[in-house]
C-alpha cells in the first residue's frame, strides 16, 4: 500500500468537513444519550409500538415491491428510448424527490379521496382508499418511486446498450435480452434502488399522515407512531427513534456496500454498481 | 445465400450498395468515419437507414423509403456481430456465453451447452468453459466471441475489427483462426489491416465519405491501386492527374512519365491504359473535362533522393519539401507530403537529410505504372 503524500486539501476545508459531520452525527448522539437504557425493551415491545413497526415493515414491503414492479419499466424506457416530451416526464417524475410530502399527500387525496379525480369512480367499484392501508402504500410508493428510477436509470447507462445489442445478433428477442442481459447486468443498481426506496417508504411521515391518516394498526406507521408518542410518552419516541435509526443504517450499509472487489468468479467487477441515487435529496 | 444491400443515411452522408455472394468474405477497407460502422449496423440491423432494401437468401431485411416500412428487427436477420471488443456477458461463464445464441433459438439447456462445448473447441478454448470473462485474457475473450457468434448459426457474420483491441501475441492466433472458420463463409469483416485483407478476404470495398470509392480482387485493388487510400495500404505513391500520352499530368502542371509494360507482370510496375475497370469514381482524379483520367504509381523504393536536380530522360524530378523521417525496416523512408522514397541510412546520412529540406525525388519511368482510372 502506497502512503497517501499530497492531497491539495486546504486545512479550512478539513475544518469545515469536520463540523459538517458534527451536525449530522451530534443530534442522533444527542438522542442516544437521552434514550432510557431501562425501559427500551418494554417501550419498543409495547402492542402500540409493535403494531406501528409491523404495519411500517409491511406497507414499506409491499411499496418496494410496487415500485419495482412499475419503476424499472419507467427507467428502461426513460434510460433505452427516445421519444417526445421525454425530459419533461424524467423531471416530472422526479419531483417527489423534492416536493414536500404533505404536498404530495394533498395531491394523492385529490386524486384518490371520495371528492377527488378517480374517487368517484372508484367509489362506484366500492373501493376506498382513502384512510385505508393501501392509502399508506400508495403514499409510500409516490415518494419512493424516484429512488428506485433515478439509480436503475443511471446503472442502465452505465452498462449501456452494446451487451443487448450483441444479444439481438445473436437471436434473442427483446423479452429474453431483457431477462437474461439486461436485467443481471443491472442487478447491482436495481437492488440498491430497491433499497433506498424500502428505506424512503419507512421514513414516510408528511403524506402518510395527509393521505392517510393515522388509525392505530391501519396507517399508524412508526413515524406516526413517534410523533403522536412524543406528545404523552417522550420516552417512548425516543426510543422508537432509534428503532428507526438502526434500521436505516442497515440500509445504507446494504446499498452502499462496497462490491466484492477481487474475488474472482463473482461477476462484479465489470458490473459495478452505479452509487445509486445518492444524488438527490 | 447471396446478401444484397442498399441505403442511405442522409445524416451521415451514407450510401452504400453492396452484394456478397455465397461463401465470400468481403473486407471493407477505408478511413476513420467513412462509414464502416455504419455499414454493418444497418446490415445487422442495430441503425435504421432513412431508405434503401436489403435482402440475405431471398429474405427481405429491410425496404424503406417511398412509404414502405418492412423491416426485420435484428433478432429475426440471422447476422452475428462480432465486434473489436468481445463484449462477453459479464455475469455467464464462457459455455453460457456461446450456450447464449442455441438458447435463444429454442435449443433445450443441455443441447445447448453440447453445442457450446462444440464451438468452444472449434477455437481451441474448451478449457476456457468455466471461466467468468473477467477471468479472461483480451485474446482469450475474443476467441470465446468468436465461438458464441459461430454458434448462432449466422447465415452472415459481421466482424468490426476483431483483431484491433488485441496485443501484438494474441493478433497473429486469431487472425489464423478467422482464416480457419472463415473459408467459405460468407462474411464481412472491417479492418484496418491490409494483412487482414489478404489473408481473409476474397474481395475488397473501400469506403470512404459513405460512398464506396473502389472495389475487387483484394489482390488486384492492391496491385492496381484506385485511390490514395488503396495507394497507401499497398504503401505505394499515388499521383493522380489527366493521362497524356504515357504518362499523367497533375492538375498542377506536373508530368509523370511511366513506362509501357505489360499488365500484371511486376506487382507496383503496372502499366496499362484503356477503359475504367470499376465504376467508381475518384474524388481525387475527377477533373474537369472529357480527358481520360488516370493515375501515376510507384513504389518509394524507387525513388531515389537528390540534393539538386539530376534530371535526366527518361527520369521524374519532383522538387519536394521533406516533412518527415522515419525508420521504414531497414531503410529510411523520406517523407514530402504525400509522396515516399525510400533510401539506406548511408545514404541519408550522407545527404544530411532533415525535415524542411528542399531536396528532389526522382524516380525513373520504367518504375512508374500509369493506367487510367
Amino acid at each position: 500500500m502506497i502512503r497517501q503524500g499530497y492531497t491539495g486539501v486546504p486545512g479550512w476545508v478539513r475544518a469545515l468537513a469536520v463540523l459538517a459531520a458534527v451536525v449530522v452525527v451530534l443530534p442522533l448522539l444527542a438522542m442516544v444519550l437521552r434514550v432510557d437504557w431501562g425501559q427500551f425493551i418494554p417501550l419498543v415491545t409495547s402492542v402500540p409500538s409493535l403494531t406501528a413497526l409491523g404495519l411500517s415493515l409491511r406497507t414499506s414491503a409491499a411499496s418496494t415491491v410496487l415500485c419495482i414492479v412499475l419503476g424499472v419499466p419507467l427507467a428502461l424506457v426513460l434510460a433505452r428510448d427516445t421519444f417526445r416530451l421525454q425530459g419533461l416526464l424524467r423531471s416530472l417524475v422526479l419531483l417527489p424527490l423534492v416536493l414536500p410530502p404533505v404536498v404530495g399527500g394533498i395531491a394523492l387525496l385529490y386524486t384518490f379521496g371520495r371528492q377527488g379525480l378517480l374517487g368517484q369512480a372508484l367509489d362506484v367499484l366500492g373501493l376506498h382508499i382513502a384512510f385505508s392501508t393501501t392509502a399508506v402504500v400508495l403514499a409510500q410508493t409516490f415518494v419512493a418511486l424516484p429512488f428506485l428510477v433515478v439509480s436503475l436509470e443511471g446503472a442502465l447507462r452505465t452498462s449501456g446498450s452494446r451487451y443487448e445489442a450483441v444479444a439481438a445478433t445473436l437471436g434473442a428477442r427483446p423479452g429474453t435480452v431483457f431477462r437474461r442481459v439486461t436485467l443481471p447486468l443491472v442487478l447491482p443498481g436495481l437492488a440498491s434502488g430497491a433499497v433506498l426506496s424500502f428505506a424512503r417508504s419507512l421514513g414516510e411521515f408528511g403524506a402518510t399522515l395527509t393521505f392517510a391518516g393515522s388509525l392505530q394498526g391501519v396507517t399508524r406507521t412508526l413515524p406516526l407512531e413517534i410523533y403522536l408518542q412524543r406528545e404523552t410518552d417522550p420516552d417512548a419516541a425516543v426510543a422508537l427513534s432509534l428503532v428507526l435509526v438502526a434500521v436505516a443504517i442497515a440500509v445504507v450499509a446494504l446499498a452502499y456496500r462496497r462490491p466484492a472487489v477481487g474475488r474472482a468468479g463473482t461477476g462484479q467487477r465489470t458490473t459495478a454498481p452505479a452509487p445509486a441515487g445518492g444524488n438527490v435529496t | 445465400m447471396t446478401l444484397s444491400f442498399q441505403a442511405a443515411v442522409a445524416g451521415r452522408g451514407f450510401d452504400v450498395a453492396l452484394t456478397v455472394q455465397p461463401g465470400e468474405t468481403v473486407a471493407v477497407m477505408g478511413p476513420n468515419g467513412a462509414g464502416k460502422s455504419t455499414l454493418l449496423a444497418g446490415i445487422a440491423g442495430l441503425l435504421r437507414p432513412d431508405s434503401g432494401m436489403a435482402a440475405l437468401n431471398g429474405r427481405t431485411l429491410f425496404d424503406l423509403g417511398d412509404g414502405k416500412g418492412a423491416w426485420a428487427p435484428p433478432h429475426q436477420r440471422g447476422i452475428a456481430l462480432l465486434a473489436q471488443e468481445p463484449l462477453l456477458f459479464p455475469h455467464l461463464a464462457a459455455v453460457d456465453n456461446v450456450a447464449f445464441g442455441p438458447r435463444s433459438a429454442g435449443v433445450s439447456k443441455r443441447e445447448a451447452k453440447a453445442q457450446a462445448l462444440h464451438w468452444l473447441a472449434e477455437v481451441e478454448a474448451e478449457h476456457l468453459a468455466g471461466r467468468r470473462p473477467a477471468e479472461l485474457s483480451g485474446g482469450q475473450a475474443q476467441r470465446v466471441a468468436v465461438a458464441r457468434a459461430l454458434a448462432a448459426d449466422p447465415a452472415l457474420l459481421l466482424l468490426d475489427e476483431p483483431l484491433a483491441a488485441l496485443d501484438i501475441h494474441s493478433a497473429p492466433l486469431l487472425r489464423r483462426l478467422f482464416k480457419r472458420v472463415l473459408a467459405g463463409r460468407q462474411a464481412i469483416i472491417v479492418t484496418h489491416d491490409v494483412l487482414d485483407a489478404l489473408m481473409l478476404a476474397d474481395r475488397v470495398v473501400i469506403l470512404d465519405n459513405g460512398r464506396i470509392i473502389e472495389e475487387g480482387p483484394t489482390r488486384a485493388v492492391l496491385e492496381r491501386p484506385r485511390s490514395s487510400f488503396a495507394a497507401g495500404l499497398a504503401g505505394l505513391n499515388f499521383i493522380p492527374g489527366i493521362l497524356d500520352g504515357a504518362g499523367v499530368r497533375t492538375r498542377e502542371g506536373l508530368r509523370i512519365t511511366g513506362h509501357e509494360e505489360e499488365p500484371g507482370l511486376h506487382p507496383g510496375l503496372l502499366v496499362a491504359s484503356g477503359p475504367s475497370r470499376t465504376a467508381a469514381t475518384l474524388p481525387e482524379a475527377a477533373t474537369a473535362g472529357s480527358e481520360d483520367t488516370g493515375v501515376a504509381v510507384f513504389p518509394p523504393s524507387a525513388v531515389s533522393v537528390f540534393v539538386n536536380d539530376a534530371h535526366g530522360s527518361p527520369r521524374n524530378s519532383f522538387a519536394v519539401t521533406i516533412t518527415d523521417l522515419e525508420p521504414h525496416g531497414d531503410q529510411v523512408r523520406v517523407r514530402a507530403g504525400s509522396l515516399a522514397a525510400d533510401i539506406t541510412p548511408a545514404a541519408s546520412a550522407d545527404l544530411g537529410l532533415a525535415p524542411g529540406m528542399a531536396v528532389h525525388f526522382v524516380v525513373k519511368a520504367a518504375a512508374v505504372a500509369v493506367y487510367a482510372t
